[in-house]
């Protein structure tokens, strides 16, 4: 009996969704493996109600600690008490940021093998395969792990949230943490930098990044978006980070999720913290001066060029073909 | 206080990065991790500005021979000197067992701060930091873009899945610094040319209190095995601009094609 081990993480009373995901691929791997599928919340009075409804996504046992929210490693502390007490086979992790560094350290606490960016897990003689997809997602590696724990850290939107309709028993944990695990202070959590743009509901969408050069270069853009009508602007970290743009108006790993009918992107890259955010768009177009810019591998049209030349003219051929 | 910023060479940015036999070829150009230079950048600015006295910053890196000229661009930018964990025994180590492996490195420096890039141009995992921080028993955060530095403690600014937090961490501490964190400089040919002649520690995992039974390939418990092709998609149409007009002309038309103009 191998029983996977999935860390929930929460915010202001509701879970993440990445770490849903993580739950029903965690319930579907372990009723292949002939386990279960458990997860672990920490929190600040985590109500019943809200580590209940992780039984509904298919884990039959969730464990509450008592610990600080926002910081990796109380987690590392809490996941390796249940580990150690219970000896789950594989411990799981949705997309996002923190999974990363709780993944990571637990690694670390275990001896244990960890696999990062994980699209897809398959079973094989019994046991659980990570296929992690390297190079700028030109091959994709398989892992096999070694000994009594194997860790997977899921990329973005690699698992999808299920409801299975099934409960969970919530246990309480006392974890003893470690003074290093507790001595970092949230000060500040989640601050929205910049305005509450919506860029979920555009069936066009803008994006900019470093490529424009300066803040002003979204002007470029506001001017491509309102020619379309009913558009909406959005970014990458990269000028999110550097304050061009807010923070609500960010595509990728720790922003919004799209997928519009038209994604149109103007000096991006690419990164696969970017595409991981907007891939699922119908028709992606990209302008880059970089012929060997990532971007080009995943768009469907690509056009090499400055597009301080070629964005405002575009702006004017839309409007002319609008009438 | 004693910065220890760990450097990383990596295949250049500009050499087609690709697999032979399933392996990451590692033939062709090789240079410090970009990423890496923020890190760099960031000890030297805390140890300009004085607030807290910084006697050293040291480079601390592991990898083959050749990641000596990576490590000596390091120094060029303004590290004091050098530890290279350089030993056969390393090689093809996973996340953990390369973390493991710095930090006993780290571990003989007794470092205040221990500063990382966001990623590895190659390796991409952005999670060394964590292991590291968990052997070291260090509070730790990845991806920090703002840093406060104090007399014994931290204030960090990061983008985390919510927004951005900001977080007090005492010292000794691990921190991985985003990119935007500041802009490295240009080093100086003067720096350039003192870099080949200051010194660089080599040592060997037996130095660190290693086995080869805990690192590369046997300590390494995540283990390739096979290589897949992704699945097929039809590449895209691509246009390079020459007449902008002509080009505009052309994306009209696609959008309008599957109408997207509406
Ligand atoms: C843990 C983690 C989480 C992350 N989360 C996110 C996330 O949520 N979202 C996100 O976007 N990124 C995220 N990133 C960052 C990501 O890795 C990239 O650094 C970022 O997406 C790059 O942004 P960019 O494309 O704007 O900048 P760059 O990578 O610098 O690209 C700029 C591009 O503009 C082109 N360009 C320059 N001038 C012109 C011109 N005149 N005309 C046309 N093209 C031009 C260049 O050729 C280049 O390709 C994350 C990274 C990490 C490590
Ligand atoms: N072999 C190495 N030697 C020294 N530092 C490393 C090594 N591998 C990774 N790092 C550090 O860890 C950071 C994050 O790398 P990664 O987790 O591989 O994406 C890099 O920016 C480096 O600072």
């Amino acid at each position: 009996m191998t029983d996977i081990l999935v860390y929930a993480l929460h915010y202001e009373g509701a879970f993440n969704k990445n770490s849903l995901g993580a739950v029903s691929e965690a319930a579907r791997l372990a009723s292949q493996i002939g386990g279960e599928a458990h997860a672990v919340v920490v929190g600040e009075g985590v109500t019943d109600d809200l580590a209940a409804q992780l039984g509904d996504y298919g884990a039959t046992r969730v464990f509450r600690a008592e610990g600080p929210e926002g910081l990796a490693q109380p987690v590392v502390d809490a996941m390796a008490k249940v580990i150690g007490d219970r000896g789950h086979g594989y411990a799981l992790f949705g997309g996002g940021l923190l999974g990363f560094e709780i993944g990571a350290g637990l690694a670390a606490r275990m001896n244990a093998g960890v696999v990062m960016e994980v699209t897809q897990v398959n079973v094989e003689d019994g046991k659980l395969v990570s296929e992690r997809p390297i190079l700028g997602d030109s091959s994709i590696s398989q892992v096999r792990y070694e000994g009594d724990l194997g860790i997977i850290i899921g990329r973005l939107n690699a698992f999808e949230a299920k409801t299975s309709g099934g409960t969970a028993a919530v246990q309480d944990i006392v974890v003893e943490y470690q003074a290093f695990s507790t001595s970092a202070r949230m000060v500040k959590r989640g601050e929205q930098r910049g305005a509450d743009i919506n860029i979920e509901d555009a069936k066009v969408l803008i994006a900019g990044g470093r490529g424009l050069g300066k803040a002003e270069g979204f002007g470029l853009l506001d001017d491509l978006a309102a020619a379309f009508g009913g558009a909406a602007v959005a970014a990458t970290r990269a000028v999110v980070d550097a304050g061009w743009f807010p923070y609500a108006g960010q595509i990728g790993q720790t922003g919004k999720t799209v997928a519009p009918k038209l994604y149109l992107a103007a000096g991006i890259s690419g990164a696969i913290q970017h595409k991981v955010g907007m891939q699922a768009s119908e028709n992606i177009v990209a302008i880059n001066k970089d012929a060997n810019a990532p971007i080009f591998e995943f768009s469907d049209l690509g056009i090499v060029g400055d597009l301080n030349k070629i964005v405002p003219k575009l702006t004017a051929a839309v409007k002319a073909k609008k009438g | 206080m004693k910065i220890c910023v760990l450097v990383k060479e990596v295949p250049d940015a500009a050499v087609q990065k690709r697999l032979v036999n399933g392996r990451m070829d590692r033939g062709g150009e090789r240079n410090l991790n970009p990423y890496d230079t923020h890190a760099i950048e960031e000890a030297v600015r805390i140890k300009e500005a004085g607030v807290v006295t910084v006697d050293e910053v040291v480079a601390v890196s592991m990898g083959p021979e050749s990641a000596d000229r990576a490590i000596r661009k390091a120094i060029s930018l303004g590290v004091d000197r050098a530890v290279h964990l350089c030993d056969e025994a390393v090689a093809g180590s996973d996340v953990a067992a390369t973390g493991l492996a710095l930090a006993r490195t780290l571990e003989r420096e007794s470092p205040d701060l221990v500063l990382l890039g966001q990623q590895s141009d190659d390796g991409e995992c952005y999670t060394i930091g964590a292991v590291v921080a968990d052997h070291l028993k260090m509070p730790s955060l990845t991806q920090v873009i703002k840093m406060d530095v104090r007399e014994g403690t931290l204030i960090c600014e990061r983008q985390a899945e919510y927004g951005y937090d900001t977080v007090e961490i005492p010292t000794p501490a691990v921190i991985s610094v985003g990119d935007a964190i500041n802009e490295p400089r240009y080093p100086s040919l003067k720096a350039i040319m003192g870099a080949k002649k200051k010194p660089v520690d080599k040592v060997t995992i037996s130095d660190v209190g290693l086995d080869a039974s805990q690192v590369g390939e046997l300590g390494s418990k995540a283990r390739w095995f096979r290589s897949a092709a992704p699945p097929e998609k039809a590449a895209g149409e691509i246009i390079e601009d020459e007449d902008t007009n002509a080009t505009v002309e052309r994306i009209v038309a696609w959008l309008d094609e599957r109408k997207l103009i509406s």
